[in-house]
């Protein structure tokens, strides 16, 4: 039996009158890829948002590593382990690849506080073998990320996330604006992370990419999880029969 | 990773495409701008850069070169400063005031007792009562100028950073206050006077000093301590922490604090550090002229940001660097002398100044969208 990484019960979100999520119950276990797929506002990305500390819960509890916490941001949640890869990039434009993938733990060469001197050999170092690792290739390190298109930046940001993240990686519709070749690496970086055995939620909107992907899909409707299947035990009309309210294994929220 | 849709086989490697560095660019304007006014200068059958006259102990026109670098200095200092605010995306209006104000209050700590054997007719502190006021070591004058840039900047910073004011409004405001100050200190009047030691600072021989006499470069110090901020601050925007981190804010300040950066802190130290470097050019400044006024540095605030926009400093934040500035800087101070040479009157000079600013920002825009549209 594998562990349990992350873990929530009754997880709440309201945004003044507004129910964004509801009693969200959702286990992920040690290696696995689970993605989150549903309608636009079904409370998917705040989900995210929750578990990474980028908002605060209306309640309810969250385990994550085998701990209960209570994260005051995403940087909390970083450094506990879990690293996101947001749908606005967190990049920094002007900054080379390297100085993206350091940003805000930079290495250091010597210790002068603020004016620390940077070891940028060993940063570039770590970037190569970090990206060999994802699978990720960027022509040339040193341009700035303003000079690359979608698709690189987006393996920047997730080869970003994929390095530093120990227990856990949530991507929000990291595909969504890639074209069909960028968005084939993307999803070769998540396989090799697969392969790393490092678990994975993954939003997607992409029932195809989904299928390819993951072990288990769980379908969120109007602020419920109203499902969560295997994948081999479900296909894609089974998947949109629970995004659109056909069927549900949630007693609680079969009303709405 | 490029599709093949884009010819990704036929284009050249991203190495090879990389445009030059912006700042040659500034170099090359900066070799045409001397070049240009070579050329205008032999017209008449003078030159800008050589000595004409044909006693040939020099083959510069040293005279004129001192003049570019003087010039260059205390505004050069000042851009140092400013370069690393709009770096971090914001914008420092207040720099030539700060300067008004730190010349005035540290020339009243840098007076001498006795002027020819006769009080100081411009004394700050009360003759009788306060003569130990007077007469103070040099380095109270110092350190009161830094302390004090730097109080100005990191009030600047704390607005900016904690109260959410808009740089280009807190700084005005502090443009504003401090130069109210540097009237208020005392009604208005210079005050004058300094110790030898203070007009040492900016008119002694610091190189020979360093050098033990083997080079000399008399009343040079200004530039040459230009020289050496602008190498310092080049090395600390290009290898440390906090350079890596100027960049980053400007460039993506939301990035920037997801990060972990401390941006509220980083951009007070930003700030203060500005401060600080428009109290030395205070220093330097009333240490030259042996005065303090309270119009000091007018205008010093501006011609620092243009100088920064000439090198390559883009408004909007995370690009440009010390280099660029000091091109930009020796840009600005090559025009004012060139346009001087030919004997063009100071309105003109005005004139065209204004178009050379605008025009180094049309260039860099259009260089922009240019390397935009290789992508």
């Amino acid at each position: 039996m594998s562990n349990i990484v992350l873990k929530t019960e009754g997880l709440t979100k309201h945004y003044g009158g507004v129910h964004a999520l509801e009693n969200a119950d959702f286990e992920l276990l040690e290696g696995e890829h689970v993605a989150i797929v549903g309608d636009n506002g079904a409370g998917k990305s705040t989900f995210v948002r929750q578990i990474t500390g980028v908002e605060t819960r209306t309640r309810g509890k969250i385990s994550f590593d085998g701990r209960e916490v209570e994260f005051a941001g995403p940087l909390d949640a970083r450094e506990a382990g879990m690293e996101c890869v947001f749908q606005n990039l967190a990049l920094a434009d002007d900054l080379d690849v390297p100085s993206n993938l350091f940003l805000g733990r930079e290495k250091i060469r010597f210790n002068l506080g603020p004016f620390s001197v940077l070891d940028r050999r060993a940063m570039r170092q770590a970037t190569e073998e970090g990206l060999k690792r994802t699978g990720v290739k960027i022509p040339n390190l040193d341009n700035p990320i303003r000079n690359m298109s979608g698709g690189q930046r987006q393996c920047v940001a997730i080869a970003r996330s994929a390095s530093f993240a120990r227990k856990l990686i949530i991507m929000d519709e990291p595909t969504a604006a890639l074209g069909v070749q960028e968005t084939a690496q993307v999803e070769e970086i998540i396989r090799t992370l697969k392969a790393q055995n490092i678990p994975l939620i993954l939003v997607s909107h992409n029932l195809r990419q989904v299928f390819d992907l993951v072990d288990r899909i769980v379908v969120f409707r109007r602020g419920h999880i109203v499902a969560s299947l295997k994948r081999e035990e479900t296909d894609g009309n089974d998947i949109v029969s629970y995004i659109t309210g056909v069927k549900t294994q949630n007693e609680a929220a079969a009303y709405i | 990773m490029a599709s093949p849709a884009q010819g990704a086989g036929n284009r050249k490697p991203d190495s090879a495409r990389r445009s030059r560095a912006p700042e040659w660019n500034v170099f090359l304007a900066l070799v045409v701008m001397v070049v240009v006014f070579e050329v205008l200068n032999r017209l008449n059958g003078t030159s800008f850069l050589f000595n004409m006259r044909h006693n040939l102990d020099a083959v510069f026109n040293q005279q004129r070169i001192a003049i570019i670098l003087l010039q260059v200095a205390v505004t050069g200092i000042i851009a140092l400063g400013v370069t690393q605010v709009i770096i971090i995306g914001g914008i420092d209006l207040s720099s030539g005031s700060v300067v008004g104000m730190v010349a005035m209050v540290t020339m009243s700590f840098a007076q001498t007792l006795t002027v020819n054997g006769n009080p100081n007719p411009k004394g700050y502190w009360d003759y009788e009562t306060m003569k130990y006021m007077y007469d103070l070591p040099v380095i109270v004058p110092i350190v009161v100028s830094l302390a004090l840039g730097l109080v100005a900047g990191m009030i600047n910073g704390a607005l900016i950073a904690y109260n959410r004011i808009p740089p280009f409004i807190a700084t005005l405001g502090m443009m504003v206050s401090a130069r109210g100050v540097s009237t208020w200190y005392t009604n208005g009047d210079p005050i004058s006077f300094p110790s030898v030691a203070y007009g040492q600072l900016s008119n002694g021989d610091l190189l020979g000093q360093l050098t033990f006499g083997l080079i000399h470069w008399e009343g040079q110090n200004p530039a040459l301590i230009f020289g050496a901020l602008a190498v310092l601050f080049h090395l600390i925007m290009t290898y440390t922490l906090y350079g890596k981190h100027s960049y980053a804010i400007g460039s993506n300040e939301a990035a920037a604090r997801m990060s972990g950066i401390n941006v509220n802190r980083h951009k007070v130290m930003v700030y203060a550090i500005a401060g600080m470097l428009a109290g030395v050019a205070a220093l330097l400044l009333t240490s030259k002229n042996l005065t303090a006024q309270s119009g000091m540095g007018m205008g010093y605030e501006l011609d620092a940001i243009a100088m920064a926009v000439i090198g390559g400093v883009s408004l909007s934040g995370g690009r440009g660097s010390i280099v660029g500035t000091v091109l930009g800087a020796l840009i600005f101070s090559v025009i004012i002398s060139g346009f001087t040479s030919i004997r063009l009157g100071a309105y003109y000079q005005d004139m065209v100044k204004g178009v050379i600013i605008v025009g180094a920002v049309a260039l860099d825009q259009w260089r922009q969208r240019r390397s935009a549209d290789r992508i």
